[in-house]
């Protein structure tokens, strides 16, 4: 057994209550979690559950209460550097264009500026951006900020990439094209990815293990999925082999309690 | 209709380069037009003061001597006769240049240390909560009250004048630093420190442009504060400068002077206005749709 590319000890997360004080609402509880190298991992779970908060833990913005992190076999104490962090949000500089932006980690690395420009540019072409370099983010679409996050994400060639929620906040079909996107490059050079969502089938489809946590509070793994259908994968035709709606209804199964019951929660609040 | 226009733009930036070249005369017009109204709205206001004001021309309503509204609210052909024989006898550039120097050092002093302040105060917690109170004290404090002080301290030359000017932009813009600073997107900045931006990075590259729009807007306001230190501190005592002619010709009840000191200090902060405005527009390319609104 190698050593896993990212590992979640026993990760414990405790939040000081805003209502009361001196109350602690645990978010996270004793999850450990691992992604070994070159593989993609998605861990799905329903709304408010802390998906995002593991997430922060595993990329060092949120140090965990109890617990601990381990990249590639070494301690983690502060950022992740070796990992890319995709966000749900909107994560571009605003006062900066398509190919400043993607220039950015080079910059900050010290990259001299010529050549992370040639860099960006090959990038914003992978990503199908040629032709946008001047753009500001606001004047691009949805889709198009997200190639432009990638982008971001890529160039420096991280060995882990996280990754919460990127493409929800896009329609149907602009996000199914994404994904096959997000597919092609990964099988380029198979990173090791930790991927958040909360659909299903955009897990199932694009992973090789799926994770399913329970509702929250003191959220916890509570399934643990092998995607055994075969790559390379179109996302949208894997979506109607028997196969994927074989694991997608045990998941389902397993998943659909957690579901009401973080509903239910969110009702009473 | 223009909100549709705007969104469906957004929605679908590539190749609008077509589109928007109708939109672009049609704006020209009506700019245009704008200009013109402005122009008329100016022009209307000037006829209703000489109207009111030129001796015999409207039967007295509230002054028994028909020269007395003359006495009081001065006329607009002698404000722009003394304003024409103040730029072409050339008696004006020394007092005009001296209160520019004092408001452009003014400006430029207290941007300068609202914008080191701010950004230092909002990304230093514990200096943040030490100096609370005693900024928010300072800020309420009515600080005109100052002007007299500040003649006996630096003496009646520009200093006192400066220092003034300093004291009023200082607090406008160190609150927008402040508040820009805080307000920089929490996603935009973790994203930045996994991109692997040390802290002076994050500093030059994601606060400073974040806070410039606040900076900005900031700016407008300040440029007229500065004008109004410079003018006020000069009014309270001093030998040279626009608001010591001012304060003269109040002293010999010549109103149509105090009149034209006034519009000839209103055309100089439109001036620097219109200055910081294309800045502005230079600098804040990025921003959304703020600018088109402000060129409305």
């Amino acid at each position: 057994m190698s050593t896993p590319a990212l590992l979640l000890e026993r990760v414990t997360c405790a939040f000081a209550s805003r209502e009361r004080q001196g109350d602690r609402y645990t978010a996270v509880k004793d999850t450990s979690l691992s992604v070994r190298v070159g593989e993609f991992v998605s861990v799905v779970g329903p709304t408010g559950c802390g998906k995002s908060t593991l997430l922060n833990v595993a990329a060092g913005l949120l140090e965990p209460s109890s617990g601990g992190v381990r990249v590639l076999g070494e301690p983690l104490s502060g950022i992740n550097r070796r990992s890319g962090y995709m966000f749900q949000a909107e994560s571009l500089m605003p006062w900066r264009n398509a190919l400043d932006n993607v220039v950015a980690g080079l910059q900050f690395a010290g990259v001299q500026r010529a050549e992370a420009e040639t860099r960006a540019r090959e990038w914003l072409a992978r990503v199908g951006l040629s032709g946008f370099e001047q753009r500001y983010p606001h004047e691009l679409s949805g889709g198009m900020r997200k190639r432009v996050a990638l982008a971001q994400m890529l160039i420096l060639d991280p060995e882990i990439l996280l990754m919460d929620e990127p493409f929800s906040a896009l329609d149907v079909q602009t996000r199914q094209l994404m994904e096959n996107e997000l597919l092609d490059l990964w099988s380029a050079d198979r990173k090791s990815v930790l991927f958040i969502t909360h659909d299903l089938e955009e897990a199932i489809a694009l992973s090789d293990r799926v994770v399913v946590l329970s509702a929250g509070p003191a959220t916890r793994p509570i399934g643990e999925f092998t995607i055994d259908l075969p790559r390379p994968r179109d996302v949208n035709e894997i979506r109607l082999t028997p196969r994927f709606v074989e694991l997608h209804t045990q998941m389902w199964h397993v998943m659909k309690d957690e579901v009401l019951k973080g509903y239910a929660r969110s009702r009473k609040n | 209709m223009r909100e549709a226009e705007r969104i469906s733009a957004q929605d679908a930036p590539p190749s609008s380069a077509a589109a928007a070249l109708p939109r672009r005369t049609g704006q020209r017009a009506s700019r245009a037009r704008l200009s013109l109204y402005h122009a008329l709205l100016l022009g209307g206001v000037f006829i209703f003061w000489y109207v009111m004001t030129e001796p015999g021309l409207i039967p007295p309503f509230y002054f028994d001597d028909p020269t007395r509204a003359k006495f009081f609210f001065g006329q607009p052909i002698e404000v722009a006769k003394r304003i024409w024989s103040w730029f072409a006898g050339g008696s004006i550039y020394l007092h005009l240049g001296v209160t520019l120097i004092e408001t452009l050092l003014a400006f430029a002093i207290g941007t300068a240390l609202g914008l080191v302040l701010g950004l230092w105060l909002a990304l230093a917690p514990t200096a943040s909560t030490l100096a609370d109170p005693y900024i928010k004290a300072m800020n309420a404090m009515p600080r005109v009250i100052l002007a007299p002080i500040f003649a006996v301290w630096f003496g009646l030359g520009i200093t006192s004048k400066v220092v003034f000017g300093v004291t009023l932009v200082f607090f406008i813009v160190f609150f927008n630093v402040y508040q820009g600073v805080k307000e920089v997107s929490p996603v935009v900045l973790a994203n930045a420190r996994m991109l692997g931006a040390t802290g002076r990075q994050l500093l030059r590259y994601v606060y400073l442009p974040s806070a410039t729009s606040w900076v900005f807007s900031s700016l407008h306001t300040s440029v007229g504060l500065a004008f109004v230190g410079a003018v006020v501190g000069e009014y309270l005592g001093s030998a040279k400068g626009v608001g010591y002619l001012i304060h003269q010709a109040e002293g010999v009840f010549d109103i149509d002077t105090v009149f034209a000191g006034i519009l000839v200090l209103t055309m100089c902060a439109l001036i620097l206005d219109f200055i910081v405005t294309r800045i502005e527009g230079r600098l804040l390319v990025w921003r959304p749709s703020a600018s088109e609104t402000e060129r409305l």
